[in-house]
């Protein structure tokens, strides 16, 4: 294709990656270096059905002529993102001075919001992406191997999960583990203990998050294997089976190999929106147990009466920070085969 | 068929006559448009001033249950998206902070003279709100289950322990007790109602310090956990759609709710005659030997936004006096659905709760302009106390450090 053409052809999704993408992220990446101006409070009788008492509120003249002298607020580097709710750098050397040992320091990082959400946004991420792309794998090989009267129904019934908007489908699971639910009530039968509930316990409320997180990813896994696996040459597989191959050795030897970019477009999806995993913490009421970077923005947006915005836009570039570090060894392996090809 | 017709007919026309007798309220033209939380209390208001609507008044209504979080950004365009906000003590206060809406002196001056004194929402001598209900939290028990186990109604926390492990002793029930414990902005307003109840102050007085980190807080988070020791072990996923439902399932003895929810638990629906029979709604606690309530008092009331015009403003103003008239409180069974501050409402049993909290001299919800931020520290840094992960010490110096920030972030604090 001319470079012309090719320009024409990319231009809209570009002008509207760039209109609804690239601006608002600058836009974002701006507003996190700046805080409120100082606000200009003073003391007022403020009258209720109840009772009148003094009170104090903003006055509103003067912040307004703040305002309209310096809209974005005042600059503060990168005070927002050092501060305890972020990066917390004073209270992280704190930390460690006064700590005497690594397992008490990290007792205090724990302590710190955005570390103790980072340390489940890691986890998560960690657990989910390896277990949804062996999984995924495992039913796409299962399926493939179905007669062809059944696989229609199997494929569709096996991509529900993925198919169920994500908070349904975690408000459903939540209900169903709690302690009246079936599930719940059968964990609590089976191991015979009343106590049992998987919402109030720290590490089951983990472990119910990436099961869910499994569950719910799998299928979108499981799809682009199915249709990689409608690709793999028979002529090997049979040269493989004549030589005497197991299933086993077939699948190791022939089929992972030849699905290997498939896995590196999997990884890569999947460590993106695991990395952002949100819902299931919103679903399962699970955020006196386990936070994770997004829901932090979300609580800075909508947790209460006062909007932080220039908190929000902190942690919404670190998680982008974040994410760029997670991908980087798998997009270093890509660019190094590309190179390899173009040679 | 015909007359089936006719029938039909007569009746649009009665219809249509009704509506045009109610549309009087005495507005020459303009736009009315409401943004107001979703409860059927606020639908007999808005429902009320919708009448008000005429070829000449146009008139629209949103309620929702986000809609804190939509009225900053849809008030400060020009004009604004919506003439009147319908609020609360805590809410209302983004809307002053960023000068969204308007005094009301003039108004109320020219319409407002059927309006009680004590609905009259003044900050720094302006009217800046009406109000037309109050809300609190407060005690509902199970007398019968007291009565089984020999218990007087609970007048303070200290009782309140007493009866439930009573309860559970007896075998009665495992988890006697529930609050509204949910691990958002629930969480915080327990926190702020046991604190008030301990005589605690929130600020330094007359600055935005913090001053939470103190023997009061101490003891405030103590019985906080006591409390919730008799309470399900998923009690940091308890909001009011949670516990309603337990409590009509006869699964709960004594629990601390909103006053609104009293009626829902007091009538036959979801639940049975036992249950509603022994459901009684009593004052707020008192704790550790004070005299205040550990409460705190609500009101909704309306404002007008800024942004909009003269004409749009009054009529705003004379469809939400429709809205709030006595008229609406005598409809239907609209009397139950609140504590109307309206000279036409008659307390029933469901109100009893927050009479007896308001009358035990229980403090209104502070309307800080700082408040907001300070809440959002509590319910953040509560859980891991509750969950027995640190000390009272370390949680209540974690609350003002969480607060400082984003105090700092917003220029309370510099």
């Amino acid at each position: 294709m001319k470079h012309k053409t090719f320009f024409w052809f990319i231009m809209p999704s570009l002008a509207a990656m760039l209109l609804f993408i690239a601006m608002p992220l600058v836009s974002v990446a701006i507003q996190s270096l700046f805080v409120e101006h100082d606000q200009v409070l003073v003391e007022v009788e403020n009258c209720t059905p109840f009772k009148c008492e003094s009170s104090v509120a903003v006055d509103q003249e003067a912040t307004a002529a703040l305002r309209e002298e310096r809209p974005l607020g005042q600059f503060n580097a990168l005070g927002t993102y050092t501060n305890r709710s972020h990066l917390a750098f004073a209270e992280v050397r704190e930390a460690w001075n006064a700590s005497g040992s690594l397992y008490d320091f990290g007792a205090q990082l724990m302590n710190l919001p955005f570390y103790k959400a980072l340390a489940f946004t890691i986890t998560y991420t960690a657990v989910v992406t390896p277990f949804v792309i062996v999984l995924g794998l495992a039913i796409a090989l299962g399926v493939n191997a179905l007669p062809q009267l059944v696989k229609g129904p199997t494929i569709f019934c096996s991509l529900l999960p993925m198919i169920v908007t994500p908070l349904i489908g975690s408000l459903i699971l939540f209900w169903m583990v709690d302690a009246d639910g079936i599930l719940g009530a059968a964990l609590q039968r089976i191991f015979d203990d009343d106590q049992l509930s998987l919402k109030a316990s720290h590490s089951l409320t983990w472990i119910m998050l990436i099961v869910y997180g499994i569950w719910h990813s799998a299928p979108f896994s499981f799809i682009v294997f199915y249709a990689g696996l409608q690709t793999v040459p028979q002529e090997t597989l049979e040269a493989a089976q004549i030589d005497g191959a197991t299933r086993w050795q077939r699948v190791r030897y022939v089929v992972v190999p030849y699905m290997t970019p498939l896995v590196v477009f999997i990884t890569l999806m999947q460590l993106m929106d695991n990395f952002r995993v949100f819902e299931p913490i919103v679903g399962f009421s699970a955020s006196a147990k386990a936070t994770s970077l997004s829901w932090i923005i979300f609580n800075d947006l909508r947790g209460g009466d006062i909007q932080l915005f220039g908190s929000a836009a902190a942690t919404s570039l670190l998680t982008i920070l974040g994410v760029i570090v997670l991908l980087m060894p798998v997009l270093i392996r890509t660019w190094q085969e590309f190179g390899r090809k173009v040679v | 068929m015909n007359k089936m017709k006719t029938l039909a007919a007569g009746a649009a026309i009665t219809i249509g006559v009704a509506t045009a007798a109610h549309a009087d309220c005495g507005i020459a033209g303009g736009n009315v448009s409401v943004l107001a939380n979703d409860f059927p209390a606020l639908h007999a208001v808005v429902g009320k001033a919708e009448e008000c609507a005429s070829s000449t008044v146009t008139f629209s209504k949103n309620h929702t249950t986000e809609h804190r979080d939509i009225q900053v950004a849809a008030m400060t365009a020009n004009p604004s998206e919506y003439t009147t906000a319908i609020v609360a003590n805590s809410s209302v206060v983004p809307l002053l902070n960023g000068g969204l809406i308007r005094p009301l002196d003039d108004l109320v001056t020219k319409h407002g003279q059927d309006l009680k004194k004590n609905q009259l929402i003044t900050i720094d001598g302006k009217i800046m709100a009406i109000a037309f209900m109050a809300n609190a939290q407060h005690l509902v028990v199970r007398k019968d289950i007291l009565d089984e186990v020999g218990l007087d109604i609970p007048e303070t926390y200290e009782d309140v322990l007493a009866a439930a492990e009573a309860i559970e002793a007896a075998g009665v029930m495992e988890h006697p007790f529930a609050m509204l414990t949910m691990s958002d902005w629930n969480l915080g307003e327990e926190f702020v109602n046991m604190y008030l109840g301990h005589g605690g102050e929130f600020f330094k007085p007359g600055t935005a310090e913090p001053a939470v980190n103190n023997e009061k807080g101490i003891a405030t988070l103590n019985m906080l956990k006591a409390l919730v020791e008799y309470s399900n072990p998923d009690f940091l996923t308890y909001n009011t759609g949670v516990v309603a439902p337990i409590w009509e399932s006869g699964n709960l003895a004594m629990a601390q709710m909103w006053g609104s929810s009293m009626g829902q638990l007091l009538d036959n629906e979801g639940s049975s005659a036992e249950v509603v029979s022994g459901t009684l709604p009593v004052g707020a606690m008192t704790v550790a030997g004070g005299t205040t309530p550990a409460s705190s008092l609500w009101w909704d009331g309306f404002t007008i936004a800024a942004n909009i015009s003269d004409e749009d403003a009054e009529a705003t103003f004379l469809a939400m006096l429709n809205g709030i008239s006595n008229e609406m409180v005598m409809e239907g069974d609209n009397n139950d659905r609140a504590v109307w501050l309206m000279d036409a409402y008659k307390p029933g049993i469901a109100a009893a709760g927050i009479a007896a909290t308001a009358a035990a001299g229980a403090e209104p919800y502070p309307m800080l302009p700082y408040m907001g931020l300070l809440h959002g520290a509590f319910f953040a840094e509560l859980p891991d106390f509750l969950q027995g992960n640190e000390s009272a010490e370390q949680t209540l110096a974690d609350i003002e450090a969480a607060y400082i920030t984003s105090a700092k972030e917003k220029g309370f604090l510099q």
